[in-house]
């Protein structure tokens, strides 16, 4: 198991029930992973029935895994994986760790998106953070990286951490949102910003930085709807820090080097068991997709070990059969589709499908058409947006999939008008 | 004589437009004093119109944040109150939390502060922190 | 005490007069204004060891150029930086351009450029880089130029002079030079310094440091080039490509570097402020579109930063090395485009002109040449590694994810002679934070090992130096001292 987070634990943890032998490698100096520093509630809904902060979500996990004796390996950095399913890790008491295994599941997570790769122009100052890293200065570490504060990206981290610095005496200026809407939870924008009367500003980017050796402030400046910078806009906001907030990247250097195919989101190819394209590597968690919430995440991982289960009890070293897939591809307004392809002979379970759309929108349908455009499955939403990941339990045999089914196309479309008002 | 607990608030004067935060719908409801009797609109759900009274009497949140921690694996212990306490006192609690600094171990709901500043909320540890090595 | 010889400046001009002075027996010491050396142009170019063929034939910096490019050989094995002599192309994208390469070509052999040829043969040139457009029609190679990084070879230059007893001081801004019966007295923020001689390698600020010696004879323009740097795993170039040249600049170059990433980059903008390391949507825009004019499919998405760099240009267009009318005092300044190359031939000049003033230079017994390779995590074999471990598993305890790089390899960084006291400090010494997430993992940790290293609290941990912290208090430090005022 690659990574003692929520994704980690939860797949360790119905691994060992199962009754295989599993080793988590950390690279931490505690199991918990990001969600450890998410120190807000939220969590559990969905897996509990509760409402949890982070660390408590997170602990049951970590308790369970304690108590049926999951083995792990603490500030252990995992150096590569091979296509042999061979980990190789270091530790400084162990030294080199050379670790065969019959089957390895990817958890590593996601990293944040930095200023260098959304290529914003200034000077170098002190000053600048992630939301991120921020978070885990302020709650781990135990540090505040300032004093007045302006936030890039209205994603639900950037404003949680608009509340939780505010919370510590800090003053947060304003949040910036180059979309014209707000990019996270409405429960968020009401209770970190509206709450403290923090300005959230959309259809805004930053321009500039000022300050050489620290920040000093911001210009903003309003976008269109190409996100090109509107001439005479400009709005200078006093402060010394930034947080950018602009994204996740799943994380998978390891998963390239081993030789996995990588999909357009950033994360492995998979199948509709979370298997990636090398035999016996399994991924899930933010490492697979970057998910909202930590109760999916654990539900993915749940998944992703039973099936690693299956595979040492009914695949390893068996010979490889060739499998007829069937390729999912994102349509119209869909960001990309999970899995992406599943074996045609397991059309008779339950298939997960996630997908993120590219755009919100308001009474929509979403539809799988086959490779004629023979309509498959449909259903009805009241609204999508990007920062909600979508989740569709469906049984493909039930929906009589056709047998020359080549391709399934996820779109999201606008409800077709009806002629009749039926309310 | 007013009382300092959560529970037995007047009613606020005037009105209200609230944002309701139960499902991503966000409906914008509209919450209005009229002699007493509390007048809601805008709400398309039942859910919806409970969270706006709410809001409008007395709103009221969980507080989520660190206490400082001695002789532990880390300096911080994530902690937060067991129920919600309202709103307009968070900023005390957070300096009655803020002057505090406890001593590993710690447990997982371990009571840290019993009965905040009498809100009837008690302040609890959100996870193990076991001693430094 | 009064030193036989000041130099000012610790970028990469200053440290290698250094290290090339430090092998006689006087007294050096050497004054940087910022928190680090390596902090101005040195810390930001291209890293470029040129062939010697571009430069006009009328300045001085054409020969230096062509003899420093030859004393890289030595140095490189001597002091353990990284460098690759892996050849560049200058690229000719029409027919018309082929002339000028060809006399390139001619007046470069005839001046001791090595081994330059003309490439017309477009499968061949394909072949030698693969990633070049198909519109080349030919072009020139230099197989004598090469990569280095700039700012670690002038750690090694600096290591290497104070281990042979040269005086490093950090944080020291020359405010005021008097000179007084043959001795230079020179007045910083934090100290006085008393010598008899006086090397100005004070790059962007070199005209400055002569003005105040009453030497006012030439300007210091700064020219900014912005670059961009691209994730190793997206391209692999074999060969440094320059465009066919313009009258002012050697144009935009599509460049690998020695850590495997590729760059792209400078343009060339004349400004005012000698501070101004700001980078533009202007200037990015430019470079990218400059850099897809040679590799079409430049991996634009897969940028990892962007930053600027500051080139000192003299109103001469040519290096500054004088003797001056003031005795003892030597001009170092103005070394644009290729200063880099010729820094050691530019440090022999200075060596003649030291004599002529009289110096002694009589070589020292003990003085030892070589600066041992740094031990980095990545070039060991897994049986070294482990003999490595057994012996101090601080090797083992990974800091930086993305290059991999040990807790051990940082605390070396911190006690090597003249050595890391800043974040940026260990980034440019062993690159935690040089990687894909660009600190995001490895910052909080790197700063507990300078704080430990040290014996600094974490709150005066600096980016690299004077009001560059990280981190301005611990958390609960602003509500506690808002309570205080309070009187709560």
């Amino acid at each position: 198991m690659i990574g003692g987070g929520s994704a980690g634990l939860a797949a360790a943890i119905v691994i060992k029930k199962a009754g295989l032998d599993v080793l988590i490698l950390e690279r931490d100096r505690e199991l918990g992973g990001i969600t450890l520093q998410c120190i807000h509630n939220g969590f559990g809904i969905h897996e509990f029935k509760e409402e949890l902060t982070g660390p408590e979500f997170v602990q049951r996990f970590i308790n369970e895994a304690l108590d049926l004796g999951v083995k792990y390996k603490l500030d252990t950095m995992v150096i590569k994986v091979t296509k042999e399913k061979i980990v190789y890790a270091i530790n400084n008491t162990d030294g080199m760790l050379e670790i065969k295994a019959k089957a390895i599941i990817l958890a590593m997570g996601c990293r944040e998106r930095t200023r260098g790769s959304i290529n914003m122009p200034g000077f170098r100052p002190a000053g600048i953070y992630t939301a991120g890293q921020a978070q885990r200065f302020v709650n781990v570490e135990g540090y505040l990286p300032g004093r007045s504060y302006v936030i890039l990206g209205s994603g639900d981290i950037g404003m949680i951490m608009a509340r939780r610095l505010t919370w510590e005496g800090c003053k947060v200026k304003a949040v910036v949102e180059i979309q014209p809407y707000v990019s996270g939870l409405i429960r968020n924008q009401v209770q970190c910003l509206e709450d403290y009367d923090i300005p959230l500003i959309t259809s805004y980017t930053i321009t500039r930085i000022h300050g050489r050796h620290r920040v000093k402030g911001v210009t903003i400046s309003k976008v269109d709807r190409k996100f090109d910078r509107i001439i005479g806009t400009d709005r200078f906001i006093e402060c010394d820090t930034l947080l950018l907030s602009v994204g996740l990247i799943p994380e998978n250097e390891l998963t390239q080097n081993a030789g996995a195919d990588i999909s357009l989101n950033g994360g492995p190819v998979v199948d509709n068991n979370l298997e990636t394209t090398i035999d016996g590597i399994f991924a899930c968690g933010n490492v697979l997709q970057v998910h909202d919430l930590v109760d999916l995440v654990v539900a993915e991982a749940k998944r992703a070990g039973l099936n690693a289960v299956e595979y040492v009890n009914e695949r390893y070293e068996k010979p490889f059969e060739t499998k007829e897939l069937i390729k999912c591809i994102a349509g119209a307004n869909v960001n990309y589709v999970k899995p992406d392809h599943f074996n045609k002979s397991d059309q008779a379970n339950d298939i997960i499908f996630s997908f993120r759309v590219k755009r919100p929108d308001r009474r929509i349908l979403i539809q799988f058409k086959d490779q004629n455009n023979k309509v498959i499955f449909k259903r009805k939403r009241r609204y999508v947006i990007p920062s909600e990941m979508i989740e569709l339990n469906l049984n493909l045999k039930e929906l009589e999939i056709p047998q020359d089914c080549k391709s399934l196309e996820v779109e999201v479309i606008p409800q077709p008008e009806v002629l009749i008002d039926n309310t | 004589m007013e009382s300092n607990k959560n529970m037995s608030k007047s009613i606020p004067e005037g009105e209200k437009t609230i944002r309701c935060i139960v499902c991503p719908t966000g409906c914008e409801i509209h919450v209005k004093n009229v002699d007493g009797e509390l007048i809601v609109e805008g709400h398309t759900c039942n859910r919806g119109e409970v969270y706006a009274k709410d809001e409008f009497i007395a709103p009221k949140r969980i507080l989520t944040t660190t206490m400082r921690v001695k002789g532990g694996l880390l300096p911080l212990i994530p902690v937060r109150t067991d129920k919600p306490i309202l709103k307009e006192r968070l900023t005390e609690v957070l300096n009655e939390i803020a002057v505090k600094e406890i001593e590993a171990p710690i447990k997982m709901g371990e009571v840290l502060i019993e009965n905040v500043l009498k809100l009837d909320a008690n302040i609890i540890a959100s996870r193990d922190l076991i001693k430094a090595s | 005490m009064i030193y036989d010889i000041i130099i000012i400046g610790g970028g990469v001009t200053g440290c290698t007069i250094a290290r090339t002075l430090s092998k006689y027996d006087l007294n050096i010491c050497l004054l940087e204004k910022e928190a680090d050396i390596a902090s101005g142009t040195t810390k930001a170019n291209s890293g470029v060891v040129h062939a010697g063929y571009a430069a006009d034939r009328k300045y001085i910096k054409r020969n230096l150029c062509i003899q420093g490019n030859k004393l890289y050989t030595q140095a490189h094995e001597e002091l353990n930086f990284p460098f690759r002599r892996i050849g560049s192309f200058v690229v000719a994208l029409e027919d018309i351009q082929i002339g000028e390469l060809e006399e390139k070509r001619k007046k470069g052999l005839q001046d001791g450029v090595p081994d330059l040829e003309l490439i017309l043969d477009k499968e061949k040139i394909k072949q030698m880089e693969p990633n070049l457009t198909d519109k080349v029609v030919g072009v020139l190679h230099a197989p004598s130029a090469g990569i280095v990084s700039p700012y670690e070879m002038t750690h090694a230059l600096a290591e290497n002079a104070a281990m042979n007893g040269v005086k490093f001081f950090r944080n020291q801004e020359v405010i005021k030079i008097r000179h007084q019966e043959y001795v230079f007295t020179v007045k910083t923020g934090e100290g006085e310094f008393q010598s008899n001689n006086l090397i100005n390698a004070a790059g962007l600020y070199a005209s400055r440091i002569s003005k105040m010696l009453g030497l006012d004879y030439f300007d210091i323009m700064p020219r900014k080039g912005q670059y961009i740097l691209f994730d190793r795993n997206m391209l692999h170039l074999n060969k440094i490509l320059f465009p066919s040249p313009t009258k002012v600049s050697k144009g935009i170059l599509v460049c690998p570097t020695v850590h495997g990433n590729t760059f792209v980059g400078p343009n060339a903008q004349n400004i005012v402020d000698l501070d101004d390391l700001s980078t533009t949507t202007a200037g990015l825009k430019e470079i990218l579109e400059g850099g897809m004019k040679l590799i079409p499919n430049l991996p634009v998405r897969s940028s990892i930063r962007n930053f600027a760099g500051l080139r000192a240009v003299p109103d001469t267009m040519d290096f500054i090395i004088d003797n001056t009318d003031v005795y003892g005092f030597i001009n170092v300044a103005g070394i644009l485009s290729p200063g880099l190359t010729s820094c050691f031939a530019i440090a022999e000049r200075v060596e003649e002109f030291l004599e002529l003033l009289g110096v002694e230079m009589k070589v020292k017994d003990d003085y030892n040449p070589i600066r041992p390779k740094p031990e980095r995590f990545t070039n060991f074999t897994r049986e070294e590694l482990d003999k490595k471990i057994k012996k101090d598993p601080l090797w083992a305890r990974i800091v930086c994810r993305c290059e991999t790089i040990p807790e051990r390899e940082i605390i070396n960084a911190i006690h090597a002679p003249v050595g890391a006291t800043t974040v940026d400090g260990v980034k440019f010494r062993c690159r935690p934070g040089m990687g894909r997430c660009q600190g995001g993992f490895c910052r909080p940790r790197v700063m507990e090992i300078l704080s430990r290293e040290l014996n600094i609290p974490m709150e005066e941990i600096t980016k690299r130096g004077e009001d560059t912290n990280i981190v301005v208090g611990k958390t609960k430090d602003f509500i506690l001292r808002k309570l205080e005022q309070e009187g709560r």
